[in-house]
């Protein structure tokens, strides 16, 4: 059960988005690198939807 | 083969759900193909299309899967090989399902069926089903996965890549052309919706300090919490409905109470601003708003239909199918149900989102088949419900609602005169007390689907959910329709924008730089600017602008299907599948037969109803004549009637022309293509794939134990790096 719920929040933030965090803070620590601040990590991401143009359609 | 021997239990399983679920469907297509002036549920039309869905999926999804296009499990994909965690990225299978079908749906699937409703709920239910089975998700799957095949190519490329320099750039410019239309269309439902409603405004308008909020949080106070600033900015659009009831209490019914022009001005002003804003501060906030309110609006939608079980009250095949005659639209069911319903069946846009984007983000190549046709299985029932919503509201209200303001002199009595000449009835006094329901001035002639779809929203998630809560929902279902909208105008005019530097860009490179201010201030400019003016042409167009532009909408939609169909025809052919080209062929070819038909109707026809140099001919000789016609008032008018009537005719010409120029390039290349059996493609080679990943929905005892064995390897591999870095 607990491994269910773990297994739906994950999905839920990667459909947010918020899992690149996640994921970023396990490399880091993976790799025994520090991790950038949640606010730098956060706007150097916001810099890369800047430059591609979002697909919605009618 | 063969054998006398029973089959093995888990087949006998598999045959009867799926005999079941044939049979249910079955006993409903045959209700609804034979109740005749009796009450019938709208429930029949919900589950006719649900179990249609699933043996469609079940069947002819894993058909196209498995024999035509040969899935391929062992062959990387993009996103494995390419990925860079920006656009290419593995991306798990259900969360792309989310973010493909947050992109194809939107607006369009809700009022294209509203309108298609005046030709009664049966030729509207048929193609919604059928078209999306055969044409929409076959089209949209087809193309993911040669784009897919491609790196991700986008529509247009893969045009001028495998078709030829004319084809391509003829697609180039439909592309650019048709999306213009698409957000001057979509707008003017927006427009419509929020006229001469304050309510409506108010809510609407706090979305944008609502978006703002969300993207400062996301930026100062907390940055990445996107789910919690989700929450906070839902909660924050579900006062600011319920704040739109005390718009007279605040003293505000004045001030939002605007003119359709008004409205133009302002959404071409917040068009441009917010295409040239960062894109954190507006457009990416508001589109967790859309994409939450998407997903939950559906979801209740479904609940909200089993509850309610409305009945139609709708014919199944009015008199105007026959007779091509309705006020909603002119023409008859043939071709103009097909050009109305528009995306819930097949939508050429899907193609740009299923090119490109999608498909740089496919974990695993069996994956296209639930994301791609799948996803469209899902936006088709969207348009089946709304198709619901529209037909079980009073047909006489109905008739009032969509009717020209020319045809019902925007008067209660005028609209109840006017609708009894179609053979309804319905009293000034219902009609007030409708608009009194929902605490709107007038429902006469509202035109644009929107409010009509609201209205039935309305009807039946108050029966549903009860609580006399109707107004409450009414201005809830605009709020979704216009936040879906306002999405896409945000983004189509961002696209756009892009797209018309990249075009320059080719010849003057420094204006393809996206981050250099004036070329993008310019490009969005003219993006607005085109956009602007057709929605101005549509806005005061004396003759009804959903009336006149909404067609060009759907055959725009409906040609830039055609493109995409072309390109999958091609390349069956390029690659050799002459054996199942039919399975891009006969979408491509009816659609062709519906389009042409329609764009020909539309330039060429001596009915002022319909063609649209008639009707700027007609009024220029009555004008000569020195008389009026209605529903002109003065001269300007007629003018203006004039004027409009041509440019429409201009633009629908020239998208037919178009779309003839790519297909007749196409030709030459099939031709081509079978004399020499195949010729080669731009598709990426084999390269085996190293991941795991289930295929469908819902993961087989056998792909979960292969996931949980390389999972584990890959634990392992981690915590023991092999040689030097990651």
């Amino acid at each position: 059960m607990k491994a269910r719920l773990a297994a739906v929040r994950r999905l839920l933030r990667e459909f947010t988005g918020e899992a690149r965090w996640d994921d970023y803070l396990a490399r880091c620590a993976r790799e025994g690198v520090e991790p950038a601040t949640r606010r730098e990590f956060e706007r150097h991401r916001a810099d890369q939807v800047a430059h591609a143009p979002m697909a919605r359609c009618c | 083969m063969s054998t006398l021997t029973a089959p093995p239990p888990g087949r006998l399983r598999t045959i009867l759900v799926w005999g079941t679920v044939a049979l249910v469907g079955a006993v409903c297509w045959s209700v609804l193909a034979l109740a005749r002036g009796e009450e019938v549920s709208a429930l029949w039309i919900l589950f006719a299309a649900l179990s249609s869905y699933a043996i469609a999926y079940r069947f002819y999804s894993r058909f196209i899967a498995r024999r035509v296009l040969k899935l391929d499990a062992t062959r990387a994909t993009p996103a494995e090989r390419l990925d860079n965690g920006v656009d290419y990225e593995v991306t798990d299978r259900r969360v792309l399902f989310g973010h493909h079908f947050a992109a194809i749906a939107g607006a369009g699937p809700l009022v294209g069926p509203v309108l298609a409703a005046q030709m009664g709920y049966l030729p509207g239910t048929i193609w919604i089903i059928v078209g999306v089975i055969m044409a929409g998700a076959v089209q949209d799957m087809v193309v993911m996965f040669f784009s897919m095949r491609r790196d991700g190519k986008s529509l247009g490329q893969m045009v001028r890549d495998e078709i030829g320099v004319v084809g391509g750039t003829a697609a180039l410019i439909a592309v650019f052309a048709i999306m213009i239309i698409i957000l001057a269309v979509l707008s003017l439902v927006v427009v419509n919706a929020l006229a001469e409603s304050p309510w409506g405004v108010f809510s609407i308008g706090l979305t944008i300090p609502i978006a703002l909020f969300m993207g400062f949080y996301l930026r100062y106070l907390r940055p990445g919490r996107v789910m919690e600033v989700t929450a906070i900015g839902v909660a924050m659009l579900l006062l600011a409905i319920v704040g739109g009831g005390y718009v007279d209490q605040l003293g505000l019914t004045d001030a939002l109470t605007l003119s359709k022009e008004h409205l133009v001005i302002g959404l071409v002003i917040y068009g441009f601003v917010a295409s040239i804003l960062p894109v954190w501060m507006l457009l990416t906030p508001r589109d967790y708003l859309s994409t939450f309110m998407k997903i939950g609006v559906i979801a209740l939608l479904a609940v909200g239909l089993v509850i309610a079980a409305p009945v139609l009250q709708a014919d199944a095949v009015s008199s105007f199918a026959t007779d091509g005659d309705g006020p909603v639209f002119a023409g008859k069911l043939f071709p103009f149900v097909f050009i109305t319903i528009a995306c819930g069946a097949l939508s050429g846009f899907h193609a740009l989102i299923a090119s490109g984007t999608t498909p740089k983000m496919v974990a695993k190549e069996p994956q296209v088949r639930m994301i791609g046709y799948g996803g469209m299985l899902m936006e088709s029932f969207v348009a089946i419900s709304a198709l619901i919503a529209a037909v079980v509201i009073d047909q006489g209200l109905y008739y009032a609602m969509n009717a020209p303001a020319g045809a019902t002199g925007g008067t209660v009595e005028g609209a109840a005169q006017f609708v009894s000449t179609l053979g309804f009835t319905i009293s000034p006094d219902t009609l007030s007390a409708a608009a009194a329901a929902i605490e709107e001035e007038t429902l006469v002639s509202r035109t644009g689907g929107a409010p009509t779809l609201a209205f039935g929203l309305s009807q039946v998630f108050s029966d549903a959910f009860g609580g006399g809560l109707q107004a409450f929902w009414y201005h809830f279902a605009i709020m979704f329709e216009a936040l879906f909208i306002l999405t896409a105008v945000d983004a189509g005019t961002r696209v756009g924008r892009f797209m018309l530097q990249d075009t320059i860009g080719n010849v003057w490179p420094k204006f393809g730089d996206v981050s250099w201010r004036p070329a993008a201030w310019t490009a969005s400019a003219i993006t607005v600017g085109l956009w602007g003016y057709i929605l101005y042409v549509g806005v005061t167009d004396p003759l009804g602008g959903i009336n006149q532009l909404f067609p060009l909408f759907g055959i725009a939609n409906q040609l830039l299907a055609a493109i995409a169909l072309t390109l999958c025809v091609t390349l069956f052919l390029k690659h050799g599948w002459l054996k199942w080209v039919w399975v891009p062929g006969i979408p491509l070819a009816w659609d062709l037969v519906v389009t042409m038909t329609a764009s020909y109707q539309k330039i060429f026809s001596d009915n002022p109803a319909i063609g649209y140099f008639a009707q700027a001919s007609r009024f220029r000789e009555a004008r000569d004549a020195g008389e009026l016609l209605a529903p002109a008032a003065d001269d300007a008018a007629m003018g203006q009637i004039i004027t409009n009537s041509t440019t429409n005719g201009v633009l629908q010409s020239v998208f037919a022309l178009l779309v003839i120029v790519i297909v007749a390039n196409a030709v030459l290349i099939w031709v081509r293509a079978i004399r020499a059996g195949s010729l080669p493609t731009t598709e990426v080679p084999h390269t085996p794939s190293k991941i795991v990943a289930p295929a469908d929905f819902i993961a087989t005892a056998e792909e979960k134990r292969e996931l949980a064995r390389w999972e584990a390897e890959r634990d392992a591999e981690r915590r023991e790096p092999a040689g030097s870095g990651r």
